[in-house]
């Protein structure tokens, strides 16, 4: 398998990028349809306008990020190049051993995935943040983030040069100077990855549901630390064996509008 | 955690090439310890260790056989070479479980990898459990049961209240309603691991149902009675377990006798043992890669006791 890596090009037309089928935003419901799945719930755009947040960055293929979000504040992540795995993890910033649980997650709502609808639920069963935008269709909690030592595992004991999701972590959260490190690393959200599970209890990663200029948007509901890991896997079709950039936006709460106030 | 129960060696002349690490003690020391406890302080039995080549000592005597009862969390150490039984008695419990390298409990069973390594969405007989490190924690080498879950979690207070109402202590004594995330926790604690060590674990005995578009439900009846799962040692790992209902459940009432599990712990014999030709090494070529990596880190760490215990 060649794993050469394309120059990544900072457009976001469909045409230039080899990671995904343009097309229409049924794209993913036409895949689902292609393989005799069940089409994804329906996909739903943000009325938000990027002119008006007050955070964007681009996060290039392979770094970590994180940042604090406040809870009522918004936080959306932009596929640019579609098919991106962005691995990613919330922590109460109060009091970070209370994080994202994808068992909580996953029994809530009793579905593996996650969409428009979605309560992140923490460890103490609390809702974290609410998926509100959604125009992936599909988004996984079983996936996990690759690191060198399971490269070894999955691919080759050569291969444990390459650089994973977990050495991000890991630096990013050795940044924050929060005294956090590997225990506070549980299984992570994947978003705009596609990982089915069959009725027979089968599990395939099969291409992704993404494309360019998919987002995926979420309200926190308490006080947040995020932290994401925009993936670098070359060994499997999780990032298109592409990895490119993602940007992340961040809107404030919605201020009150005061002329829908009945004054009496 | 269990102590093992030291048993009285046979008294044979055997010639052994082999020496044990039995401490000479003094008559007089016996014959004090005997005055002060009434009987005969007597040394584990089986403690062999091979002097020449440094390998480590391999206990053979693990203990007795205990019940989990409804309700309860349990946790011991289970060396590189033992096998833990565990057994759904009347094939209606769920037993919350999470593993840990016994050794730096910083590596623990991490379930993306247990999962993407063997693509596989369920665990039995021929399938690993991986530590975060790329290692065998355990692996399951008997399965009369046929499915266990891994994705489903495990109860809360919160969960349990839900689903049950209250059950405290107030009112019920001793079966009161204990759920698997507090077991962890108490369990955890005794170690000095707390609510950053709780992961994702695994639910024996229990069967969730993914559907197509994702959907989540609980199959009934995936157990029987004396359905058991046997689960090998393939580092030193910390056990931990919980005899608790999980969250995804058609049960409407908190279990009470009928979900006692038993525990047994043994050695591997020949057949069960690790090696090129145990089917869980054979089953994927990933585990035979996770073997490797495991057996790397066992003579990294083990290697090292063998050779200090020659000096002495």
């Amino acid at each position: 398998m060649t794993t050469t890596m394309a120059t990544t090009s900072s457009a976001t037309t469909a045409a230039a990028s080899s990671k995904s089928s343009p097309g229409p935003s049924t794209t993913g419901a036409a895949e689902l349809a292609r393989r005799g799945e069940p089409s994804p719930p329906a996909l739903q755009e943000s009325t938000l306008d990027p002119a008006e947040a007050l955070y964007s960055e681009v996060i290039p293929a392979g770094n970590g990020w994180s940042r604090e979000i406040l809870a009522g504040q918004v936080l959306r992540i932009v596929d640019l190049e579609g098919n991106q795995a962005v691995d990613t993890l919330f922590f109460n910033a109060a009091a970070t051993d209370e994080r994202y649980s994808a068992p909580d997650t996953i029994t809530a709502q009793k579905n593996i995935y996650l969409t428009t609808g979605s309560v992140l639920m923490s460890t103490e069963g609390r809702p974290m943040l609410t998926i509100v935008a959604d125009t992936c269709g599909r988004h996984d909690t079983l996936g996990g983030a690759c690191s060198a030592e399971s490269n070894q595992v999955r691919y080759a004991l050569e291969k444990k040069y390459m650089h994973s999701c977990r050495d991000s972590f890991l630096l990013e959260l050795g940044r924050l100077g929060r005294g956090m490190g590997k225990r506070d690393l549980p299984s992570n959200i994947n978003f705009f990855m596609n990982v089915p599970v069959t009725p027979e209890g089968g599990l395939s990663f099969a291409d992704g549901l993404s494309a360019p200029g998919r987002y995926v948007e979420m309200r926190a509901e308490m006080n947040v630390l995020a932290l994401i890991s925009n993936c670098p896997q070359l060994n499997n079709p999780c990032n298109g064996y592409h990895p490119t950039p993602v940007r992340v936006l961040i809107w404030d709460a919605p201020a009150w509008d005061s002329t829908t106030w009945d004054v009496p | 955690m269990t102590m093992v129960k030291a048993t009285r060696p046979k008294m044979t002349k055997t010639k052994t090439t082999t020496t044990t690490t039995k401490p000479r003690v003094a008559k007089s020391v016996v014959a004090a310890k005997v005055k002060a406890t009434g009987s005969s302080p007597a040394p584990a039995r089986g403690i062999k260790v091979s002097s020449a080549n440094g390998h480590r000592a391999t206990p053979d005597a693990t203990g007795p056989a205990e019940v989990l009862r409804h309700g309860q969390g349990w946790s011991r150490v289970l060396l590189r070479g033992q096998i833990l039984r565990i057994t759904d008695t009347a094939g209606k419990a769920c037993v919350s479980a999470l593993f840990y390298n016994a050794r730096n409990p910083i590596e623990r069973y991490n379930v993306a990898d247990t999962l993407k390594a063997q693509y596989t969405a369920f665990l039995t007989t021929g399938r690993v459990l991986y530590s975060d490190m790329g290692r065998v924690l355990v692996s399951i080498v008997g399965d009369s049961c046929g499915w266990h879950d891994t994705i489903g979690g495990c109860g809360s207070a919160a969960t349990q209240l839900a689903r049950f109402g209250a059950g405290d202590y107030q009112t019920l004594g001793n079966d009161f309603y204990r759920n698997a995330r507090d077991n962890f926790i108490v369990e955890l604690s005794k170690v000095g691991l707390g609510k950053r060590d709780i992961v994702a674990n695994v639910n024996f005995f229990t069967r969730l149902k993914v559907d197509q578009a994702g959907g989540l439900s609980s199959v009934e009846g995936s157990s029987h009675p004396g359905a058991y799962v046997d689960l090998r040692a393939d580092m030193d790992t910390l056990v931990v377990l919980s005899n608790t209902p999980p969250p995804v459940t058609t049960a409407t009432e908190y279990p009470g006798e009928d979900v006692t599990v038993a525990l047994a712990v043994r050695v591997a014999n020949g057949r069960e043992r690790s090696g090129p030709r145990d089917p869980c090494f054979l089953s994927r070529p990933e585990n035979a890669r996770g073997f490797a990596l495991t057996a790397a880190y066992v003579a990294e760490t083990e290697r090292l006791v063998g050779q200090a215990s020659l000096a002495t």
